[in-house]
């Protein structure tokens, strides 16, 4: 529509180019925390569930619930923020977790030897059920079709994004202190254990250092606030996967769930309970996914029934370009993904001048997608594995 | 053994389900009186984001039919009326209105409250020459298209959209950015706005049409960096109040302002605070601006249980206008579709409680009511005390 090409205006895009990362990089987490369900499910069981897009958005309103039933009981505002949004995301995660355990138990457990279609349509039957199970609990419980998360005014403050890193990069020195204590505290008769478990603070200093580093050099003026919920959410984020790296490579659980996912026959013959296995798998992912929606939710405020489905389906997307099956692939996948996503959303207006709007931003993103797939088909860290009999 | 008996649970789920669904539309065929049964159907988003809305529709055309139905009923006439539910989606409004179009029995259509909709939709109705009456639709396409049975009892968007970047200026704005949700009604406000902003020498910092619904940082930060007076959104409220209650996050303090699609107490339901002080302009004032519509406020709160959303008091008169028609048309014989609609087309001073309506040969009104509403509290209990800035009146066309 617009006629004439404005000039571009490049000292703007250098000036908004900090926050825009910082954006990318926030639906980033949201979108590896979900990806990583997806991923974790294609694993074990080969099979995409595409019911997790609904256990996120299922997580998203029990977080809201919760906050709104702690607003209505006085405590909400009387109680620590922190702990509140504790309650509120570990109820999410667990429900969710819960939820997603029932669903393969009832909608794909009976099919499992069938054709690997029938589970997949199965899938998409659930997703369909949740949407409007979800509609329909809070439309008679509430008479709402929105739930608006309660605002706990200390998350929505803003400070320099220079003062987070100043803390962050002390945070990082710490914990690298605490990880080499821990190491040396390890040259016992449990070093394995110890050195595995030290591996922890050791990646999470690296990636708060990093971070840090970074929003002071894109950042020297020290003009980009950022909310402290968006910390939140990031620090949260972090930690789960960190976590979840921890017990995937270094427990025994782990082991399970690495063997199921090589092969379930001979697991099962080393004695492992693959079924259970399986229904560990999906709590884990739908724990994560649970998590992931109380904090989209508490980023962005409001979510509806049909709010898991966009997220949903870039998570699965993130999972693909990491290379499906490949936790670490599912977490760059999410981040390269969510920065990609933020860059076409606030760019492709200021630099076509309009003519391209940030309604575009899907297939700009889409299209890289495409083109890392055509030179990279199983995704950027993903294997070649062998296919299963 | 276990998934058979699994498949039993699901079957008797689905037996039931499909139980339940068809029992609204029985009750409402009921049996006939001596001369036969006419039908008012309604479409409006009945679930979903805009349901709020849909239902105020939905229930101000119950209403109207009810009281209006006296003396078609003593001729011996039953009169019912059959919601539909277009879910606010252009597919369901034109499915929906394809089964309108093939019960006989029904002789008129109030709705919808999307233009998107109402404009595929009211393809159907033309081809059967079903009358549709809106009580919301603002976009131009809706009359422009001159189809004999297309009528609305509101203003029109290219007036709406000058009316609100007239008051953008009489604000002190310098330069606005416009978002627009890319439906017929959104961008076309959106685009009416621009043109006018332009024209009154604001400057156009932005114009950007999104779907989003929960994110809209990567559309904020473009928003920031331009620092724009005023901020315009073409769309309707569930998506605008997430919008601009993150704009407010963000530290942004640009005036927001909105055409009608704003208007709905769920706006400050979820946007809170950031829309204390805003702006819009509508097309339907809250009923309270309407004096005739005082005894209509108080029986809808009587039947219903709550105040009129927006657009129920036009869905009221929409209805009402209708049966006038057909009330006319059955003097004659039984009342077929093109007459009804030809008698609806030659509404002529008619009065309602919005106002004293008389269509043109387009089916708009021949002048139609303008506002700038200011709202007043983040309480949406306290939608009904928003302030009026300013009312105009005019015609279409004549800006």
């Amino acid at each position: 529509m617009t006629t004439a090409v404005a000039a571009i205006d490049f000292e703007l895009l250098g000036r908004i180019f900090p926050r825009v990362l910082v954006d990318g990089i926030l639906l980033g987490f949201v979108y590896s925390l979900i990806a990583l369900g997806y991923t974790m499910v294609y694993g074990v069981l080969e099979f995409i569930n595409f019911a997790h897009s609904e256990i996120f958005m299922v997580g998203a309103f029990i977080g809201a619930e919760v906050l709104l039933i702690l607003q209505a009981a006085r405590v909400l505002a009387a109680s620590p923020p922190l702990l509140s949004l504790l309650a509120s995301v570990l109820a999410a995660g667990v429900i969710a977790g819960l939820l997603a355990v029932t669903i393969e138990r009832v909608a794909y457990r009976p099919l499992r030897g069938a054709p690997r279609l029938v589970p997949l349509i199965s899938a998409i039957g659930v997703s369909f059920f949740l949407q409007d199970l979800v509609r329909m609990i809070w439309a008679l419980h509430r008479n709402a079709f929105y739930l608006t998360y309660p605002p706990i005014e200390v998350f929505n403050q803003r400070f320099p994004a220079g003062a987070y890193a100043l803390w962050g990069g002390a945070a990082a020195v710490a914990i690298a202190a605490i990880g080499w204590l821990m190491r040396r505290a390890g040259r016992g008769v449990a070093r394995a254990r110890f050195e595995s478990l030290s591996m922890l603070p050791k990646y999470t200093s690296i990636a708060l250092g990093i971070v840090s580093v970074g929003l002071l050099i894109l950042d020297p003026n020290r003009v980009l606030t950022v909310p402290v919920k968006s910390l939140v959410v990031i620090g949260a984020s972090l930690l789960v996967l960190s976590v979840l790296v921890y017990v995937v490579n270094q427990t025994k659980l782990g082991m399970a769930i690495r063997a199921v996912a090589e092969d379930q026959a001979t697991a099962s013959l080393m004695g492992v309970n693959v079924n259970q296995i399986i229904s560990v798998t999906f709590l884990i992912g739908g724990l994560m996914g649970g998590i992931a929606g109380a904090l989209f939710g508490l980023q962005f405020g409001t979510v509806n029934p049909y709010s898991g489905f966009i997220p949903g389906l870039k998570a699965f997307t993130a999972a693909v370009l990491g290379g499906i099956g490949n936790i670490p692939g599912a977490m760059l996948g999410g981040l390269v993904l969510g920065v990609l996503e933020a860059l076409a959303g606030s760019y492709l207006s200021l630099i076509s001048g309009g003519a391209f709007g940030a309604e575009y931003k899907d297939i700009f993103a889409f299209s890289v997608l495409i083109l890392i797939l055509i030179f990279r088909p199983r995704g950027l860290l993903g294997e070649v594995v062998r296919e299963k009999l | 053994m276990m998934s058979k008996s699994w498949g039993h649970v699901v079957m008797a789920v689905l037996v039931a389900l499909s139980l339940t669904v068809p029992l609204g539309l029985t009750d409402a065929m009921g049996a006939a009186a001596s001369h036969g049964t006419v039908k008012i159907a309604t479409q409006s988003p009945l679930s979903g984001g805009q349901s709020v809305l849909g239902v105020g529709i939905k229930d101000g055309a119950t209403l109207g039919v009810e009281q209006a139905q006296a003396a078609l009923a003593r001729a011996g006439w039953r009169v019912l009326v059959v919601p539909f539910d277009d879910q606010a989606k252009p597919d369901v409004g034109v499915a929906n209105a394809k089964r309108i179009v093939a019960d006989r029995e029904i002789l008129g259509v109030v709705g919808h409250l999307n233009s998107g909709v109402a404009i595929p939709s009211s393809e159907v109705y033309k081809d059967a020459n079903l009358v549709m009456v809106s009580p919301a639709n603002t976009n131009p396409k809706i009359t422009d298209r001159g189809y004999k049975n297309v009528n609305r009892i509101v203003g029109r968007d290219d007036v709406q959209g000058p009316v609100g970047a007239q008051f953008a200026k009489s604000q002190g704005a310098k330069s606005v950015y416009i978002i627009h949700d890319k439906t017929a009604y959104g961008q076309g406000v959106a685009e009416f706005f621009r043109d006018d902003a332009r024209k009154l020498g604001l400057t156009i910092a932005g114009f950007e049409g999104t779907e989003e619904k929960s994110s809209f940082d990567a559309i904020i930060t473009p928003i920031e960096a331009k620092n724009p007076d005023l901020i315009y959104f073409g769309g309707i409220y569930d998506q605008a109040a997430v919008f601009f209650k993150q704009v407010r996050e963000r530290g942004i303090k640009a005036k927001f302002l909105g055409p009608d699609g704003m208007d709905s107490p769920e706006l400050p339901k979820i946007a809170g605070n950031a829309v204390v002080g805003m702006h819009y302009t509508t097309v339907a004032g809250p009923a309270a601006f309407y004096p005739e519509a005082k005894t209509f406020a108080a029986n809808f709160k009587a039947k219903f249980g709550r105040d009129p959303e927006p657009f129920a008091a036009q869905a009221f008169d929409s209805a009402r206008i209708i049966i006038a028609a057909i009330e006319n048309v059955s003097r004659r014989g039984r009342p077929d579709r093109a007459s009804v609609a030809a008698a609806v087309r030659n509404t002529k001073n008619w009065k309602g409680v919005t106002g004293t309506i008389s269509f043109d040969g387009r089916g708009d009104l021949a002048k139609a009511k303008y506002f700038v509403i200011n709202i007043v509290s983040a309480d949406p209990a306290k939608w009904g005390s928003n302030k009026l800035v300013r009312g105009i009146d005019v015609g279409p066309g004549s800006r």
